[in-house]
């Protein structure tokens, strides 16, 4: 239960950590938009240079980013292989009922490389911020909301206290799992029902511990009297500064380079 | 009965990541069948990581824990049986209360020993009786009881098994001095009764004192003192030296020492404080 890693970030003290989250949120996005509107392959590869490039400013090890992409390799491998074979077009080689055409082969690449990059990208995103910069970047970005009444300060302190209580959690099912085991408990073998029945000796003294934690955080909270997000002031103001613009003009630089280039020499 | 051995037993959290941190190295030692224990140690000394090893719930990353001469990771199918033989009633074990009632709660144990619904019952009576848990809040939802009966119905849940050797985290951690005193006349009394051996871990050195026949003092993953009460409190100078706490008596007498007293300091009972410093007092009118 411990190896979770939820929120994967890293610290560091680079050009990406410093900037303003805001920014980092959105130029993520610009990045995701940008793989939809690739359509060759070599600026496909110009985007991967580019997420690769911000990752050896991050210097976070290659070997990091690899282990990220572990779990969707199944996911890429299998629309490939759909891909490969369902698309039509030019056939290059074919076996039984199955053709592998080169505009599937083209497809297959190109997905790969959207899907790969789309990862490396938003994960740079979650190991260059905490969770609680994410939260208050996305407050702040939906502030306007406010107007239309969305109540975006009470959403984001919900988001802050659910991933604040996450590792707590863990540790609390860690401990109760102990306990029960210690009692007897088989949790490893057994039926499939046997084993969701089970649960219920950890998921109870769960759910009353997570409610209790809930009763004394709100006394906590009306305590220092907190009500409500409004007019609220932070301890660190985010603010926009001149490193910031730098690099949105850069990121969009080398985003709209990546989407000429494909103009010009194919 | 059954003797616990550790072979130079030592736990990594997280091995081979770059956050590892060992909590416990090379610890040997035997846990004799029939002792009171004390285990004391500063928080982080690897008390409870080591607890956790004795019955498996944590596989020891280097070295071996013997039961009764088995290595108790030898034979994975038969790690559940073993367990059974050392109870343990980890920190806080009230939050581990589940069901509708206490007295399904303390079966849940001797239910999957496998126990006839005899045995059973007439073993959750034995523990409830044991722990002074009357009769009425046996069929009262374990949620209302407060916070020392909780705490009280929890224990007997882990007694409730028979365990040849007794294990418990600081039971008394957030209790009053009355809940403390009387939950650790109950293991004491366990003790006396059944024989069974017994592993204390405890913040309080005044306890220890108290309750225990030897004592296990843990510093930073490693065994510090591992011997009988009265030889270990004869280290009580390096004990507070490290920063441990020493039992109330035994700190005033080594202070009375420095401040010029010629008493004797390998002292750790309040009665035999008292008659140590009244016979220096008789000593001093009659000179």
């Amino acid at each position: 239960m411990r190896d979770i890693t939820l929120g994967q970030y890293i610290n560091g003290d680079s050009v990406i950590h410093r900037l303003d989250p805001r920014i980092r949120l959105i130029l993520t996005l610009v990045y995701i938009i940008l793989l939809f509107i690739l359509k060759t392959i070599p600026q496909m590869l110009l985007a991967l240079a580019l997420i690769l490039g911000a990752y050896a400013l991050v210097r976070i090890p290659v070997k990091m980013l690899l282990k990220s992409l572990k779990p969707i390799i199944p996911i890429v491998v299998f629309t490939s292989v759909l891909n490969m074979f369902f698309v039509n077009g030019d056939v290059i080689f074919s076996f039984w009922k199955l053709s592998v055409t080169r505009q599937g082969l083209y497809y297959a690449v190109m997905l790969s490389l959207r899907v790969i990059c789309l990862l490396a990208g938003s994960s740079l995103l979650t190991y260059t911020s905490t969770p609680i910069e994410l939260t208050s970047a996305l407050e702040l970005l939906f502030m306007p909301l406010t107007k239309i009444g969305l109540p975006v300060n009470d959403l984001a302190m919900m988001m802050t206290i659910a991933l604040r209580f996450i590792p707590t959690l863990l540790e609390e099912t860690d401990k109760i799992m102990a306990a029960q085991k210690s009692r007897g408990a088989n949790l490893d073998t057994g039926t499939f029902m046997e084993r969701i029945r089970a649960l219920t000796p950890i998921l109870i003294p769960l759910f009353v511990s997570a409610f209790r934690r809930a009763d004394e955080l709100a006394l906590a909270m009306e305590c220092r009297c907190y009500n409500g997000g409004e007019g609220r002031t932070r301890m660190n103001a985010l603010k926009i500064r001149r490193s910031d613009c730098i690099a949105v003009v850069v990121f969009i630089g080398f985003c709209s380079l990546i989407v000429l280039s494909g103009r010009i020499s194919l | 009965m059954s003797t616990i051995k550790l072979e130079n037993a030592g736990f990594v959290y997280q091995k081979g990541m770059p956050d590892e941190k060992v909590a416990v190295s090379g610890v040997s030692l035997t846990f004799e069948e029939g002792d009171f224990i004390g285990i004391i140690g500063h928080t982080g000394s690897g008390k409870s990581t080591l607890i956790q090893m004795l019955n498996g719930l944590l596989r020891p990353t280097s070295g071996h824990v013997y039961i009764d001469g088995d290595d108790i990771w030898d034979d994975r199918s038969k790690l559940r049986e073993k367990r059974f033989k050392v109870g343990l009633v980890l920190q806080y074990p009230e939050y581990q209360l589940f069901e509708e009632t206490v007295r399904k709660d303390i079966a849940f144990g001797p239910k999957n020993l496998g126990l006839s619904e005899e045995e059973i019952n007439s073993r959750v009576a034995e523990a409830a009786d044991f722990l002074k848990i009357p009769e009425k809040l046996l069929d009262r939802s374990p949620f209302d009881l407060s916070g020392g009966e909780k705490r009280r119905a929890a224990i007997a849940g882990v007694l409730a098994m028979r365990p040849e050797v007794l294990v418990l985290d600081e039971p008394t951690a957030g209790l009053d001095p009355r809940g403390r005193r009387e939950i650790l006349d109950v293991i004491s009394n366990y003790h006396k009764a059944e024989k069974k051996t017994i592993i204390l871990v405890s913040h309080s050195m005044d306890d220890v004192a108290r309750y225990a026949s030897k004592v296990l003092v843990m510093n930073a993953g490693g065994v510090f003192y591992y011997d009988t009460v009265d030889e270990v409190f004869k280290h009580a100078l390096e004990l507070r030296e490290t920063g441990l706490n020493i039992p109330t008596v035994t700190d005033i007498l080594l202070t009375l020492k420095e401040r010029g007293m010629d008493v004797d300091t390998d002292i750790y009972t309040p009665a035999r404080a008292a008659q140590t410093v009244t016979q220096y007092f008789k000593e001093v009118e009659a000179r």
